[in-house]
C-alpha cells in the first residue's frame, strides 16, 4: 500500500506518489478480464469476455447502446453484487487478484480502482468529507495528514480554488461540473491505479467536459484509465487503444489508428460513420 | 376546444382545493374543540400537579402523573424502536439486496405486525406479564408500546431506503467501504431525515395509544420512580376522565386531550425542523 505522507518544506507536494507507476510489471496488463459471462435471468448481456488492459493508458469502451459497456465496468470492481438479477461468471484479474473469486478482501481490491459515474453521486456530506471519506476507510485518523490529502487531490483535479472557503458545505450545493471533479478527487484520494469511468463528462457542459478531458490526458501518465464514451470525437482525443463491443461481444480492439481509419467489421464501420 | 379545457381545469383546480383544505379544516375542527371543551381545567395546576384527593370527583390537583408517564413510556418504547430499527432497517436494504425473497418475507411480516391492533399487543402483553408474574409497570407498557411500534419505524426507513438511488450505493463501494460501513456512513446519513420521520411516527402512535398501555402500564395517581412501578399515560387518563358523570372531570379530560395534542404537535415540530437540516447534504 502506498503511504499517506506530508512532504517536507520544499518540496513539490502536488506530483503523484513516485512509487504508482512502479506497481507490478511496467508491461503486464492491469486488468485480465477471462471467459466472462453475464446473464440477466435469459439475457445473456455479456458473452465469454477476453479482455486485457494495458498499463497507464486510456482505454476506451466504444459500441452502441446497450452492448454492455455498463456492466463490463461494473464487473471490474463487482459492483454486480448490488443487482440481484446479475449472475456472472469468469474471473477478473486486478493485478494479480481476481476481484470475482476473492473472499473477503473485495473493498480492498475496489479501492485499486476509482468510479466515475454518468452522474456524480457525492455522498451525503460536506464537500471536505467526501474526499476524507475514503482516506478514513484506509485507516488514516490523523487530522493533518488528512486535511493535506484532501487539499491535495482537490487541486489535483483543479477544485481547490473554487471551494476552498467553503469545504464544510454540502457536496450537493455545488454544479455538477463541480460534483464530478468531487468525485474523481475523492476517487483518487484512496489511491488507487485504475480509474474506471463511465461515460463521465455526459452530463456536463462542453467547458467542464473539456476539463475532465484534459485531467484524464494528465492522469495516464500514472494511472490507467478506461473509459466508456459515446462521444466519438472524445474517444479520437483521448483513446490509446480502443474496445468495440457489440450486443454483448468483442468485435474489435487495437489501437485507435488502426479501428478509426480501418475498421476491420462492418458494425464498426457503421458506428463511426453514424457517429460523424 | 381551449375553452373547455380551460373549464376543466378550473373545475378539477378547486376539487383539489376543497380536498386539501377540507382535511385541514377537520384538524383545526378537532384542535378548536379540544381547547374549548377542556379551556376552563387548563390551568398550571393541571401540567404541574399529581391528582390529589378526591380529583375523580372535581377536587384538586392535575395530571402530571400521566403527562410525565407518557413521555416515560413513549420515549423509552421509541429508544428501543431506534435501536432495533435502524440495523433492522439497514440490514434489509444493504445485506439482503441478493436475497429478494428473503427481503419480502421480511416486509410482509413487518407490515402484518403494523397491523395488529394494539389491544393484541396489550393482550399479548398481559398474557406474558403473567407467566413472568409480573405487575402492571413501566417497563411492562415500554416494552409492549416498543413492540407496538418498531415494526412502523423499520418499514418507515426501509420505504425511504429502498428509494435512495442506486449510485450512491455504488459510490460508496467503489470508495472501498464494506456493506456495513456503507449502511451506517453514507445509507444512514442519506435515510435521516425519514429516520427521523419514522421515529416520530412511532413516537405519535406510542404515545396516543391506549389499549396497549391499559392492562400492561395500568394506573396509578403518582409519578413513577422505577421501571417495575405502574405507570399513568395521558390516553388513559382522558378515558378514565370522560366516563365521569361530573362536569368538571369532563373538562379535565378534554384538557389532558388538548395537553396530549400539543405534546404531539412540538414532536412533529422539531422533527420537521431537524430533518430539514439533515436533509440538506443529501442527494436527489
Ligand atoms: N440489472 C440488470 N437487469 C437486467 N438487465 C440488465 C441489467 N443491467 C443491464 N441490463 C441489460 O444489459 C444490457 C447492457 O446494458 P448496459 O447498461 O451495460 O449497456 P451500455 O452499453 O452501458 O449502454 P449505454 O450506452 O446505453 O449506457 C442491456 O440490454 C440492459 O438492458
Ligand atoms: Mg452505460
Amino acid at each position: 500500500m502506498i503511504p499517506y505522507i506530508i512532504p517536507s518544506e520544499g518540496t513539490n507536494d502536488l506530483g503523484h506518489d513516485s512509487d504508482l507507476s512502479l506497481r507490478g510489471n511496467g508491461s503486464q496488463p492491469v486488468v485480465r478480464v477471462k471467459n466472462l459471462n453475464v446473464f440477466a435471468g435469459e439475457h445473456h448481456i455479456l458473452k465469454n469476455i477476453n479482455l486485457e488492459i494495458p498499463r497507464n493508458k486510456i482505454t476506451v469502451l466504444l459500441g452502441p447502446s446497450g452492448c454492455g459497456k455498463t456492466t463490463l465496468l461494473k464487473c471490474m470492481n463487482k459492483l454486480t453484487d448490488l443487482y440481484k438479477e446479475l449472475k456472472v461468471s469468469g474471473s477478473i484479474y486486478i493485478d494479480d487478484d481476481d476481484i470475482l473469486n476473492a473472499q473477503g478482501y473485495i473493498p480492498e481490491i475496489r479501492q485499486r480502482m476509482g468510479l466515475l459515474s454518468q452522474r456524480p453521486f457525492p455522498l451525503p456530506m460536506s464537500i471536505f468529507r467526501n474526499v476524507s471519506y475514503g482516506i478514513k476507510l484506509k485507516g488514516i485518523s490523523d487530522k493533518k495528514l488528512i486535511a493535506h490529502n484532501v487539499e491535495k487531490y482537490l487541486r489535483e483535479v483543479g477544485l481547490w480554488e473554487e471551494v476552498k472557503d467553503r469545504l464544510n458545505q454540502p457536496a450537493t450545493s455545488l454544479s455538477i461540473g463541480q460534483q464530478q471533479r468531487l468525485c474523481l478527487a475523492r476517487g483518487l484520494a484512496v489511491k488507487p491505479h485504475i480509474i474506471l469511468a463511465d461515460e463521465p463528462t455526459s452530463a456536463l457542459d462542453p467547458i467542464s467536459s473539456k476539463i475532465i478531458e484534459n485531467l484524464f490526458k494528465e492522469l495516464k501518465k500514472n494511472y490507467t484509465i478506461i473509459l466508456v464514451t459515446h462521444v466519438l470525437r472524445q474517444a479520437v482525443r483521448l483513446a490509446d487503444n480502443v474496445v468495440f463491443m457489440y450486443y454483448g461481444e468483442i468485435i474489435e480492439q487495437g489501437p485507435p489508428e488502426r479501428l478509426f481509419n480501418e475498421p476491420a467489421t462492418e458494425k464498426l464501420k457503421e458506428y463511426i460513420y453514424e457517429g460523424n | 376546444m381551449r375553452k373547455r379545457k380551460q373549464i376543466e381545469e378550473a373545475i378539477f383546480m378547486f376539487l383539489l382545493r376543497v380536498s386539501t383544505y377540507s382535511l385541514i379544516a377537520i384538524l383545526a375542527f378537532i384542535i378548536v374543540i379540544i381547547f374549548v371543551k377542556g379551556f376552563g381545567a387548563l390551568n398550571p395546576d393541571m401540567v404541574l400537579k399529581t391528582p390529589k384527593g378526591g380529583f375523580y370527583y372535581g377536587g384538586e390537583g392535575g395530571v402530571l402523573n400521566a403527562i410525565v408517564g407518557s413521555l416515560y413510556i413513549a420515549v423509552g418504547a421509541s429508544v428501543i424502536a431506534i435501536v432495533l430499527g435502524a440495523p433492522a432497517a439497514l440490514y434489509i436494504n444493504v445485506h439482503l439486496v441478493r436475497h429478494k425473497r428473503t427481503r419480502n418475507v421480511i416486509r410482509y411480516l413487518l407490515d402484518a405486525l403494523w397491523g395488529i391492533p394494539s389491544i393484541v399487543y396489550g393482550a399479548f402483553g398481559f398474557t406474558l406479564m403473567l407467566f413472568l408474574g409480573m405487575n402492571a409497570s413501566l417497563i411492562a407498557g415500554i416494552v409492549v408500546v416498543a413492540l407496538l411500534i418498531t415494526p412502523i419505524v423499520v418499514r418507515t426507513f426501509d420505504e425511504v431506503l429502498s428509494t435512495i438511488p442506486i449510485g450512491l450505493h455504488e459510490a460508496s463501494l467503489a470508495l472501498g467501504s464494506t456493506n456495513t460501513e456503507m449502511a451506517f456512513k453514507v445509507l444512514f446519513k442519506q435515510g435521516l431525515p425519514g429516520f427521523i420521520t419514522a421515529v416520530l411516527l412511532g413516537f405519535g402512535r406510542g404515545i396516543g395509544d391506549a389499549a396497549s398501555v391499559l392492562f400492561t402500564a395500568g394506573y396509578t395517581d403518582l409519578i413513577p420512580t422505577a421501571l417495575d412501578e405502574p405507570a399513568a399515560t395521558l390516553p388513559l387518563a382522558i378515558f378514565f376522565q370522560l366516563g365521569s358523570p361530573i362536569p368538571e372531570v369532563r373538562e379535565r379530560a378534554f384538557a389532558a386531550a388538548a395537553i396530549l395534542t400539543i405534546i404531539i404537535l412540538i414532536i412533529s415540530l422539531s422533527a420537521r425542523i431537524l430533518s430539514k437540516r439533515y436533509s440538506r447534504s443529501n442527494i436527489r
